[in-house]
């Protein structure tokens, strides 16, 4: 095979690519573990493949799920999406810890290998576990708590997780063939550009991040549409829950906030791809430019990423108080005025770069402005819990330590946010700590809170709690143990991204970071466990009635797990609250008078399609495969254009006979279960019907 | 009991039809999707300005000695023309002029559109000739970068035209089409803006 037929077909791809085979050729302890990375990926894939065909669940996987419009189904494969990828981020990051805690003797991996770790450590955890994360949340929880049969526009809800899917897949692939960038998940040029970048690396970066940044797009535009046009009779803007509220202002954040990511990608890959001069330097480019660009989308960004969180925090308080949440509105508007300014202090993620002392400070102040919001919704999480009955469950405990955590974080930010500080301690790990406190505490922490807490809601029985607390205790130390230790190597002058250290003052602090590391590590772990025993316990903590934390949202109102259509007649709201009030006045499982028939969306194989030739279309770009590319472009515009014309051929009507027939079976159910009080709110006998135990003034 | 005083927070009531607003959840859905693009467009902009400097010319062609008002004239005539006769489309489809005015105006921006695009090209081709290509300098690459964003745009406004002008040949004016047709409409008028923003700003600014 000549050489020139072989670059036609493979691009610049060679057998040195293929990271699986390093540690045969190269048997150092650094190339042992690249190759052990990547056959880990290649073994998951094997053992799932296997898996799957031994249980003969291939059918099931893809007509119940893969093909599936239901956004609750879309919800749970963001979240698998977000647990697999939490997975590999961890244990980069653990890995990282490791290096450290030996740094001062060098450590065990290369410089190289050190810089791609932290880059796609970052570049997995910002846009592949926690957008994922929040993306699958709002999937779930949004259209259930507006009273939507689903969202605004259901083929384009599976499309923008297939593009999600090709981000990450790009980001697997990139440990089994090829390296990553070293540039870090903010890939600044010039030093992305060719000139010292000129491998795959940075290329696996922009396409990954570009796919799924338009995945992220389009779900903004979803739910913006959803959040404003479906919802029920009666559900006003000011009655809708404190997690939609949040869900808007992300997806509106989304829609303005994801365009500057894609343009810094594609500038970045028309100078790498086409020899442009948007940021090199030479020929008049201006790395500031991108410097700006990115950060345009990076800052709202942080808060794409922390109000879904804010969100899920404002529904775990409110229900595990036993309260109304304490000033709504307030909360409301906070939230805005956080979406609002965000767009306005991207700057302060480079106070150092250039700029004239006036310009620092406005934005300085600008950055200080957004504690005053937050602060707002801190006292009003804290008055929720006053005179509250708190019952300390697992999501509770998440969201006790967020409160303190997360309080320590903000303040570390608000002296960051002062420019002549920031230029003492920034590019150090003093940074690091800070974000980490924001993103760890907030969004992990949140999520985490959110998945125990909806967990019953999509399944149909609760996660077990005796794991439940481990894991949130073993995150909450091993965060602690982990990231304290840095803000006072960064204070001591540590910068970040570094491999190793001479100086043997920070070597306690990185051994201790270290110890918080196992216990993330164990963190991880016990979440696994958590899973395993609750589905093999699931007989135990089955949730009938569907309300198993007597919650006060709408999505509480319908059965567990929620069937397709979500409601079986639209439900009309009254009130703020409205399951609450209702359950209040002795109302809360009422049977419809009649029932209509119900149209679903049909299934549709665009997820899958942009999945996978997603996928296809960035490998070619990256291996300059040419044919490959063009090809998996042709294949996408062909199959959407094909189905705008051909609209949606598959749609499903349920008739009301059938809704009836289901509705009425469950809840002579959930009359068969004894309801239970707060006291039993962890024991078998909690099938998910709450006894009114205690009033609290009704809303309105 | 005072059951009846509370309020009941939450009735079930059998379902209205809710296919009526699946236009205007399209039609808002289309509007987010402009503004998300208008951020693009914006960026771009904002790109291009910051590299109208000697730096960014780096000894290369500078906007005085590249741009001619005719021929972005003569685009602008174009678009803006185009503009106009969607216009008349969307008024025949609001007044029931029939089937065939519809298509006689679509066809007509069509054509505009596919005109506008000659010319466009002509343009580059006309620059990469005198070496005024993106691999020049820094404000080749954001001249590069934003004006043939706005050609692709108007390749995919055309491309959707032709579909158009395929499904109401074959199905005539459904409510689909009607729909589609004006989102088209806002997506067209749209990119006029943005032109007249790049005449404005890269060619008027650039002579001046």
């Amino acid at each position: 095979m000549s050489h020139s037929f072989w670059s036609l077909v493979f691009g610049r791809l060679d057998f040195d690519s293929l990271d699986f085979l390093k540690a045969f050729f190269h048997p150092d302890l650094n190339d042992v573990i690249v190759s052990g990375a990547s056959w880990v990926v290649i073994l998951g894939a094997v053992v799932t493949a296997a898996l799957l065909t031994w249980f003969r669940l291939w059918g099931p996987l893809w007509s119940k799920w893969l093909i599936s419009v239901d956004h609750k189904r879309i919800g749970v494969m963001y979240i698998v999406l977000a647990l697999i990828m939490l997975a590999r981020g961890v244990l980069e990051g653990v890995v990282m810890r490791a290096q450290q805690a030996d740094g001062l003797h060098g450590g065990f991996v290369s410089a190289d290998h050190f810089a791609q770790l932290f880059s796609t450590h970052g570049t997995i955890m910002i846009f592949f576990m926690a957008m994922p994360f929040l993306t699958g949340l709002i999937n779930i929880v949004v259209p259930l708590q507006i009273g939507a049969r689903d969202v605004s526009f259901p083929m384009l809800n599976s499309l923008s997780l297939g593009l999600t899917v090709s981000g990450a897949m790009l980001v697997m692939i990139s440990l089994v063939i090829g390296d990553f960038s070293t540039g870090g998940w903010t890939a600044y040029p010039p030093y992305t550009e060719p000139d010292f970048q000129p491998g795959a690396g940075v290329d696996y970066w922009i396409w990954a991040v570009t796919l799924a940044g338009l995945g992220s797009t389009l779900t903004g535009i979803n739910f913006v549409v959803t959040i404003l046009k479906e919802r029920a009779p009666g559900m006003t803007l000011l009655r809708m829950p404190i997690f939609t509220w949040n869900a808007l202002c992300t997806s509106l954040l989304l829609v303005f906030a994801m365009p500057p990511l894609t343009v810094a990608g594609l500038m970045l890959a028309a100078d790498r791809y086409l020899g442009f001069h948007f940021f090199t330097n030479t020929l008049g480019g201006n790395m500031m430019n991108y410097a700006n660009l990115f950060w345009q989308f990076g800052h709202p960004e942080v808060y794409i990423l922390i109000l879904p969180a804010f969100g899920v925090y404002g529904e775990v308080i409110a229900t595990f108080s036993g309260k109304r949440l304490y000033g709504y509105v307030t909360l409301v508007i906070a939230t805005m005025a956080i979406g609002f300014l965000s767009f306005g202090v991207w700057l302060h993620h480079f106070f150092t770069m250039g700029q004239d002392a006036d310009v620092n400070a406005v934005f300085g102040i600008a950055t200080m402005l957004i504690g005053i919001p937050t602060g707002v919704k801190v006292y009003d999480w804290m008055a929720t819990m006053f005179r509250g009955r708190i019952r300390f469950s697992v999501p509770m405990v998440y969201a006790l330590a967020f409160m303190v955590l997360f309080v320590l974080g903000g303040l570390t930010g608000i002296l960051l946010a002062n420019p002549t500080v920031d230029f003492q301690v920034h590019n150090t790990l003093f940074l690091v700590a800070h974000f980490h406190n924001m993103l760890i505490p907030g969004t992990l922490f949140g999520m985490l809170a959110g998945y125990t807490y909806w967990f019953p809601k999509v399944f149909g029985f609760r996660l077990n709690d005796r794991w439940g607390y481990i894991a949130a205790f073993s995150w909450i130390i091993g965060y602690f143990l982990a990231f304290m230790p840095l803000y006072a190597v960064g204070l001591m002058g540590m910068t970040r991204r570094t491999v190793s250290y001479t100086n043997s003052a920070f070597e306690p602090w990185f051994l201790v970071a270290g110890a918080g590391a196992f216990f993330v590590t164990v963190a991880l772990v016990t979440l696994c466990v958590q899973l395993y025993v609750s589905i093999r316990d699931r007989e135990l903590t089955r949730d009938i009635g569907g309300d198993p934390w007597n919650a006060r949202t709408l999505e509480w109102a319908t059965p567990s797990p929620v069937p397709a259509y979500n409601f079986p007649v639209m439900p009309h709201i009254h009130a703020l609250d409205a399951f609450a009030v209702a359950k209040e006045a002795g109302f809360g499982y009422q049977e419809p008078t009649s029932y209509s028939d119900i149209h679903l969306p049909g299934n549709t194989w665009a997820g899958v399609i942009a999945a996978v030739f997603g996928t296809a279309l960035g490998f070619g770009l990256v291996w300059h495969m040419w044919w490959l590319a063009w090809l998996s472009l042709a294949v996408l515009a062909v199959s959407l254009i094909a189905r705008a014309l051909l609209g949606d051929r598959h749609p499903v009507k349920i008739p009301a006979t059938e809704v009836r027939r289901q509705y009425r079976a469950w809840l002579e159910k959930v009359r068969a279960v004894t309801p239970v009080t707060r006291a039993l709110e962890w024991d078998h006998r909690n099938c998910g019907v709450a006894a009114t135990e205690y009033f609290e003034e009704a809303a309105e | 009991m005072n059951v009846i005083a509370r309020s009941l927070g939450l009735t079930w009531v059998a379902e209205y039809d809710h296919e009526h607003d699946r236009a205007a959840s399209a039609l808002s859905g289309f509007w987010l999707f402009m503004m998300s693009d208008l951020i693009i467009f914006g960026l771009m902009f904002a790109t291009y300005v910051t590299m109208l400097t000697p730096m960014s010319f780096a000894g290369g062609p500078t906007p005085k000695e590249l741009f001619e008002l005719p021929g972005a004239a003569l685009e602008t005539a174009a678009l803006l023309t185009s503009t106009y006769t969607f216009g008349m489309a969307s008024l025949a489809i609001k007044f029931d002029r029939g089937l065939g005015k519809v298509k006689s105006w679509l066809l007509i921006t069509l054509a505009l559109g596919l005109v506008f695009l000659a010319l466009e090209i002509r343009e580059f081709a006309h620059m990469v000739a005198e070496g005024a290509v993106p691999q020049r300098s820094g404000f080749l690459s954001a001249f590069f970068g934003l004006v043939p964003l706005h050609g692709v745009h108007v390749t995919a406004g055309v491309t959707w035209l032709v579909m158009m002008l395929i499904q109401i040949n074959r199905t005539g004016l459904t409510g689909s089409a009607k729909s589609r047709i004006a989102r088209l409409a806002l997506f067209w008028h749209f990119l006029d803006l943005i032109w007249v923003g790049i005449f404005s700003v890269v060619y008027l600014g650039g002579i001046a």
